[in-house]
């Protein structure tokens, strides 16, 4: 496999999970220093599909790959084209950051080793989600971004609020990850392909088939589940338990965007019917006002940034949803800028956190001169956010509105979602970035001063990056915007993206409106607070209260189920045990009229009959026995009669075996039963007698059925010729039983040898281990039987 | 012949399963020694019955001049008569002490593993 190239991708792919291997040693030896060489893995991945870009820029698209499970038709593919490339360089670039600050960030933690290795871990499973080509490939990396994630939020696991936080995202994207398998299972089976790249090229195949609504509703199952859409956003705001390098990357860059990422992959097929068309702007622009409108109403930065981080899904999901080309470019464009400014806005509130030790805003305040260099980050990536020129949040939002804007209830009803939208989202840029800043200095918790450069690093490039992109925009909509489109459209596009509008026009003038919008909701943002948190106080009742609504009522119902089915009574155990049985036994006969056929008078002899009714009345005696004596005696009787039964037919080996061990089993059981007393009537009170009466006849009758049935069908003697012809010829032993014992079945014997001895052995542990009140020595009697057993068997 | 045997090899095993059903280790134990003997009859019976040919081959012939017992039943059955005796001397033993220990043998006072009234298990994280 070549070093180089889009062939070398699976090296690519596996370079972050071999970080994860050496990242705990690493930091052992180097201290949060280690973060410098672990961000070259990253780098070294964002170079290498940056060195695609120019080919994949110029309309190629790549599927190298290995076979994995050939019989199954599973490969381990990769598709490369503009959408999977964009997604990569984001997850590389911004990781090479993340990793860096992830240094800084946890600088002296115990397990800062561990916590490298799990963001690796996830890093390789994010890469490998967005390139996987092969369905079955790309769910598998699917669920691991989500246990990687239930990791990451879990890595404080010492916190109840962690640990209900990393159970909440990974049952939620778990689940929707199953939705995802089944949709992939309907769309494979429907298409006969097992690969992205094959479906994709399949053309109306998906749109016009009869299932297509079921796979549309359980691919957006967990696109919607992923991508924290309304009502499963609840997960996103809470994965905040997570450290901030976890937030930055996994719940605002990369993870999140991982159902957009499906939609937009999967549009080409399944996009632009009317179900798509209605579902996803109905809840994008839901997961959008929602989203926007619980952000204003928390004080946490990172809660603030968490819900616009909702918000911006919703907005992303809802121009998808369009499936026109021109809100796509804006989508597309929005993806790029969302995971800059978002990515940079994070580490800037874990910086303040860190070095202030507190993100609540109204105790932050006056800390631009102790933290110039935050400052200036979070005031370049707000602005970003805030669609302001001239960074790319600025092209990304004239792009959208001059997607969506037009004629119609349709385009009207969209833009007033986004501009209401994206007003709210700048009052929470101007919060987050202005607040803790200007005003007069607030006294908080930690002397707050500038962090090192492994904290503002990330927060610097990717705001400055945000910049570059939109001031060198042409080559950004040649090499980035336009593949992506491509990817989404399915078709060839060109896009010229620029960063001067060309025309004062819609866009523009909704721009200006979002931007006076956003101002004077900013100055009555406590009013506006004040308010959403009347509402949702008034409202009382929340989808998040509801899962763990849910997850106790879970665990009552399976406590329940557990102490009806496990009640503890061996009695009920074995009632329900036969129950069964009995009803397995007499069901099928009953069920296809298959009753044995009329019975014949046997010509048994007359000494053979006596035996049959020594036997059953044995049996009869032991059921009466009133004294532990006649149970003895009684059990003695059917052995003896059993033991005769061999004898009659032909079988003196087992007839032998059979008198002895019955004559030890009575021995045995006269000396335990002398200590045990047995009660002189059955403890059963009468209704329990009936019902056990009766089951215990239905399963008599239906063994008696059963055998009289097999019994009067053909045998197959084939075995037993096989053992009568070669007994003597190869085994040289006359007694057949014996031949087949030691011989041919003579592991089998091993076997057996070797249960009776343990059972020995744990019979002599049991007499040995004294209990605390003295017991009597004449158990130990019973273990020199056992071992005459033993003795008697290596005779057989 | 095998139907009339196959009726008290039923017989066999209800006796077994009434006396499992019981609450009484004595009763139980009883119960597992007979169901021990069912299962050997109803393999032995499934092999089919033949009277009183025992499946060894005379001195004088490499293989059986005529029809033998089948000896296949014969051999799994051995195997199982002496394990199923094992097992039996275990489970005495076994019901003894825990009569010893525990001062009962009702089963249902036997309670040390699956205690009445557990707590129900926690409904947070």
């Amino acid at each position: 496999m070549p070093l180089f190239g889009p062939e070398a991708t699976f090296f690519a792919v596996l370079a972050p999970f071999a970080a994860a291997i050496v990242a705990p040693a690493l930091t052992r030896a180097m201290g949060h220093n280690a973060a410098w060489p672990l961000a070259l893995v990253p780098a070294a991945v964002f170079v290498f599909f940056a060195g695609l870009v120019p080919q994949v820029a110029g309309g190629e698209s790549f599927t190298p790959g290995i076979a994995w499970a050939p019989a199954y038709g599973v490969s381990f593919s990769f598709f490369i084209d503009g959408l999977s490339t964009m997604f990569a360089l984001l997850i590389s670039g911004i990781g090479t950051f993340i990793i860096l600050y992830a240094g800084g960030y946890l600088k002296g933690h115990a397990h800062q080793g561990r916590f490298f290795s799990f963001l690796f871990l996830f890093m390789g499973a994010m890469l490998g989600l967005v390139l996987g080509n092969d369905l079955l490939t790309l769910f598998v990396f699917w669920e691991l971004t989500s246990i990687t994630s239930f990791l990451l939020i879990g890595f404080d696991h010492l916190r109840a609020a962690s640990r209900r936080a990393a159970i909440q995202a990974l049952v939620i994207t778990g689940g929707g990850g199953l939705s995802l398998l089944a949709g992939f299972l309907v769309i494979m089976s429907v298409t006969g392909e097992a690969s992205m790249s094959q479906v994709l090229a399949g053309g109306d195949v998906l749109r016009e088939h009869a299932l297509y609504p079921l796979i549309l509703l359980l691919v957006l199952g967990g696109a919607f589940t992923k991508s924290a859409q309304f009502p499963f956003h609840f997960w996103l705001p809470n994965a905040m338990e997570a450290p901030t390098p976890v937030s930055a990357f996994l719940h605002s860059a990369t993870m999140v965007k991982a159902g957009v990422y499906l939609l937009m992959r999967m549009h080409p097929v399944l996009g632009d019917t009317a179900l798509w068309t209605t579902i996803l702007p109905v809840f994008g622009g839901a997961t959008l006002i929602v989203g926007t409108l619980l952000a204003v109403r928390q004080t946490d930065l990172k809660l603030m940034l968490a819900y616009t981080t909702v918000a911006s899904l919703g907005l992303l999901v809802m121009l998808t949803g369009t499936s026109w080309e021109k809100a796509i470019e804006g989508a597309a464009l929005y993806l790029l800028a969302h995971s800059l400014f978002k990515g940079a806005l994070f580490m800037v509130a874990g910086t303040i956190d860190h070095e202030a030790g507190t993100r609540d805003v109204t105790r932050l305040g006056g800390l631009r001169g102790a933290m110039p260099v935050t400052f200036v980050a979070a005031c370049l990536a707000a602005l970003s956010m805030s669609g302001l020129p001239p960074f790319v949040g600025f092209i990304a939002k004239e792009y959208l509105y001059a997607g969506i804007w037009g004629d119609g209830g349709i385009y009207y009803a969209l833009t007033a979602t986004a501009v209401i939208g994206n007003a709210l989202m700048l009052v929470i840029a101007a919060a987050v970035a202005l607040k803790p800043f200007l005003g007069a200095k607030v006294e908080t918790p930690k002397h707050a001063h500038e962090g090192p450069l492994l904290l503002f690093a990330g927060p610097v490039a990717l705001s400055l990056t945000g910049l570059a992109t939109a001031l060198l925009a042409h080559s950004t909509g040649v090499y980035l915007i336009q593949p992506v489109i491509t990817s989404i459209t399915g078709v060839q596009s060109t896009v010229d993206v620029h960063l001067v509008p060309g025309y004062v026009g819609a866009p523009l003038i909704l721009s200006g409106l979002t931007v006076l919008l956003g101002i004077v909701l900013y100055l009555k943002l406590d009013a506006l607070r004040a308010a959403m948190a009347g509402t949702l106080a008034a409202i009382g009742w929340g989808p998040d209260k509801g899962f763990d609504q849910a997850i106790a009522g879970l665990v009552r119902f399976s406590a329940a189920v557990t102490h009806r089915l496990q009640s503890g009574r061996m009695d009920i155990y074995m009632t329900l045990t036969f129950l069964v049985a009995a009803i397995a036994l007499l069901a099928p006969p009953l069920l296809t009229n298959s009753y044995p056929a009329a019975l014949e008078m046997p010509d048994f002899r007359f000494y053979e009959w006596g035996v049959l009714v020594i036997a059953a009345v044995g049996l009869i005696a032991v059921l009466t026995a009133r004294t532990r004596l006649t149970a003895i005696v009684s059990l003695g009787i059917q052995g003896f009669a059993v033991a005769l039964i061999f004898m009659l037919f032909g079988a003196p080996d087992l007839s032998f075996t059979q008198f002895m061990v019955e004559t030890l089993s009575v021995v045995i059981l006269a000396l335990v039963m002398t200590r045990l007393n047995l009660q002189p009537r059955d403890h059963r009170p009468k209704g329990y007698r009936v019902v056990h009466g009766l089951i215990a006849t239905a399963l008599g009758v239906g063994f008696a059925m059963l055998l009289i049935r097999v019994t009067q069908l053909t045998f197959d003697r084939s075995l037993s010729d096989f053992f009568e012809a070669y007994s003597r010829t190869i085994a040289h032993g006359r007694n057949i039983v014996n031949v087949i014992l030691v011989d041919f079945r003579g592991f089998d014997t091993f076997g057996e040898i070797a249960v009776v001895m343990i059972t020995g052995l744990c019979v002599l542990a049991l007499i040995r281990v004294r209990p605390k009140r003295a017991a009597e020595g004449a158990l130990d009697k019973a273990s020199g039987d056992e071992a005459l057993s033993k003795r008697e068997e290596v005779q057989v | 012949m095998e139907a009339a045997l196959s009726i008290l090899i039923g017989l066999f095993f209800a006796v077994a399963t009434y006396l499992l059903m019981s609450r009484q280790l004595v009763r139980i134990l009883l119960g597992i020694a007979i169901l021990g003997n069912s299962v050997n009859l109803l393999i032995f019976t499934s092999g089919r019955l033949m009277r009183e040919v025992p499946p060894v081959i005379p001195e004088a012939f490499q293989v059986p001049p005529g029809p033998i017992a089948n000896p296949l039943p014969q051999a799994l059955i051995l195997t199982a008569i002496v394990i199923s005796f094992s097992f039996f001397a275990f489970l005495l033993v076994l019901a003894f002490r825990a009569y010893q220990e525990l001062g009962t043998d009702d089963t249902n006072e036997m309670r040390v593993a699956e205690p009445t009234g557990e707590a129900s298990p926690p409904q947070g994280y």
